[in-house]
């Protein structure tokens, strides 16, 4: 839509209190009656500068500070880290702790999106998928709680193995709950993801082409709703994940053009999808094993560094680590998604309505605690 | 392509910009002189046999003796990646912006010199990005105090 100026421009602050900001964002809004000229998204008021934390503790002492980055998807981003500092000091893991790593990743980014899209239906005016969305979501929590005691913030992935092994007849109740699951995201899509409102309210807002993705850094479901098919897990595999059959999905432009805020959602819903196949295959590829066999006694890696990437629910999240070969790091960098998506927050939000910019955060799913670090 | 290759193609186009590289590192890398990087990037990103059209990871580290800038690029159409890095001095960090290559970099930037004092000269708008305005020091450089209060209010 073209934008003109015909009245006075006001200056509006939306957040940092604002519900549909997920946390503490401030836009500062010029707006031109309903029209917005510009939005400048401004962040930094849950700083709290993870990354010189982490040089202040030994290696495993930052999962903890890991977890609290992105508290929807904690499982991912620890994965991420140990991974990092595996490669950095060449440790392999048995199949036991692959497989339980796939299979906790994948019910977390299931939970992830549940939030996601419940939260968006919440933005938008609709709260009854919000319920849906949660009733399945604590089902998962409850596997993570009795797997490593927390719900939220777990601490389970340790550098060179895991907490705890699954707990008995775990594997059975995550089987028994995906039969369950399934058919509901059908459910969803019949109340929510297809309503004539929803769309409405979606499709043709807040549009993203591909190559403005790829030129200001976006990753994840953003970038595979403007139909770029790029997913680390399937384009530099790590864990195994080469070995599993699942599609990289991405918007098809079903109600209007690729990139659109519909076409971000619904790639998370057929990513929900996706992810309960790779947790059967997961389970199904589980054998016997120790899961701490290869935990080090001392965590101490040789002077170096080691860029380490990894899907997380939001996009890609890289670990970028220094090593000086003391016990604690010598720099610990994150690429966060959610970061770099705000950076293209203005591109998308120019010339759209005031409502629509509701629609549009809602759409690229960002948690405050991993943009402001 | 191999970070080898990379490296030689790098090499053969800039000669004596190109100050070092080690490529036996899990992160192969090579070092550029600081007021060469932004025609660095510009070839990385247009030339047919590399194409890094994505900025991953833009960062800074403090070495006590001086400030290294990383980036860390990818190239979604040929699927290959590598690390530039920039050396600049502790006293008065400055090089060029990015900023016109890949606009992922204008946020990533501002961070850098919110948490380090990097300068990024031509940068259209190097304003704090995650610490308020008014703060000051540069907390992620390794002889950086913490403020015991700030306007009045304890840390």
């Amino acid at each position: 839509m073209e934008f003109k100026y015909d009245g006075e421009v006001m200056t509006l602050n939306m957040g940092p209190q604002h519900p549909s900001t997920h946390g503490v964002l401030r836009l500062e809004l010029k707006t031109d009656g309903e029209m917005v000229a510009d939005a400048i998204p401004h962040i930094g008021y849950l700083h709290r500068c993870f990354e010189k934390h982490a040089e202040n503790v030994e290696y495993p002492g930052v999962i903890p500070f890991t977890d609290r980055m992105d508290y929807l998807a904690s499982m991912n981003n620890e994965l991420g880290y140990c991974l990092a500092v595996e490669k950095l000091m060449s440790i392999q893991v048995n199949n036991r702790v692959r497989c339980i790593r796939i299979i906790m990743a994948e019910l977390n980014r299931i939970a992830s999106h549940l939030v996601a899209a419940g939260t968006y239906g919440n933005d938008i005016g609709s709260v009854t998928p919000f319920l849906h969305c949660f009733r399945d979501r604590e089902k998962i929590l409850d596997f993570f709680e009795e797997t490593c005691g927390a719900r939220l913030l777990y601490n389970y992935n340790w550098i060179g193995g895991l907490m705890y092994d699954l707990p008995v007849g775990l594997e059975d109740r995550i089987i028994d709950f995906l039969n369950y699951f399934e058919p509901l995201v059908d459910d969803l899509n019949h109340l929510f993801s297809y309503n004539h409102i929803f769309v409405k309210r979606t499709a043709n807002v807040g549009i993203l082409p591909a190559d403005v993705a790829i030129d200001y850094g976006v990753t994840g479901p953003n970038l595979r709703g403007s139909g770029v098919k790029f997913d680390v897990r399937r384009d530099e595999p790590y864990l195994g994940y080469e070995e599993f059959d699942f599609d990289v999905c991405v918007g098809r432009g079903q109600f209007g053009p690729v990139g659109s805020c519909f076409e971000r959602y619904i790639v998370r819903i057929y990513e929900v999808k996706e992810s309960c196949k790779i947790v059967r295959q997961a389970i199904a590829k589980l054998t016997p094993g120790d899961v701490k066999e290869s935990i080090p006694k001392r965590v101490k890696p040789p002077v170096g560094e080691v860029y380490m990437r990894t899907e997380c629910p939001r996009g890609e999240l890289g670990y970028y680590i220094v090593s000086d070969g003391g016990i604690k790091p010598y720099r610990v960098k994150v690429k966060s998604p959610c970061f770099t998506v705000m950076g293209a927050f203005r591109e998308m939000s120019r010339g759209t309505m005031i409502a629509d910019i509701i629609s549009i955060i809602g759409s690229v799913d960002i948690v405050l605690g991993e943009v402001d670090r | 392509m191999k970070p080898e290759e990379i490296a030689v193609l790098l090499r053969e186009q800039f000669g004596e910009k190109v100050l070092e590289s080690k490529l036996d590192s899990l992160n192969p890398w090579s070092v550029v002189e600081p007021h060469a990087i932004l025609e660095v990037c510009q070839f990385l990103k247009a030339d047919n046999r590399l194409l890094f059209d994505h900025l991953e990871l833009l960062g800074g580290v403090d070495f006590k003796d001086r400030i290294e800038v990383v980036y860390i690029l990818y190239s979604m159409a040929l699927r290959h990646r590598y690390t530039l890095k920039c050396r600049l001095a502790r006293e008065n960090p400055v090089v060029q912006t990015v900023e016109s290559v890949w606009r992922a970099a204008d946020w990533h930037e501002r961070e850098t010199y919110d948490m380090f004092g990097v300068v990024f000269r031509g940068h259209g708008d190097l304003r704090r990005i995650l610490c308020p305005d008014d703060w000051e020091g540069y907390p992620l450089r390794k002889d950086y105090r913490f403020p015991e209060h700030y306007k009045d209010m304890p840390v």
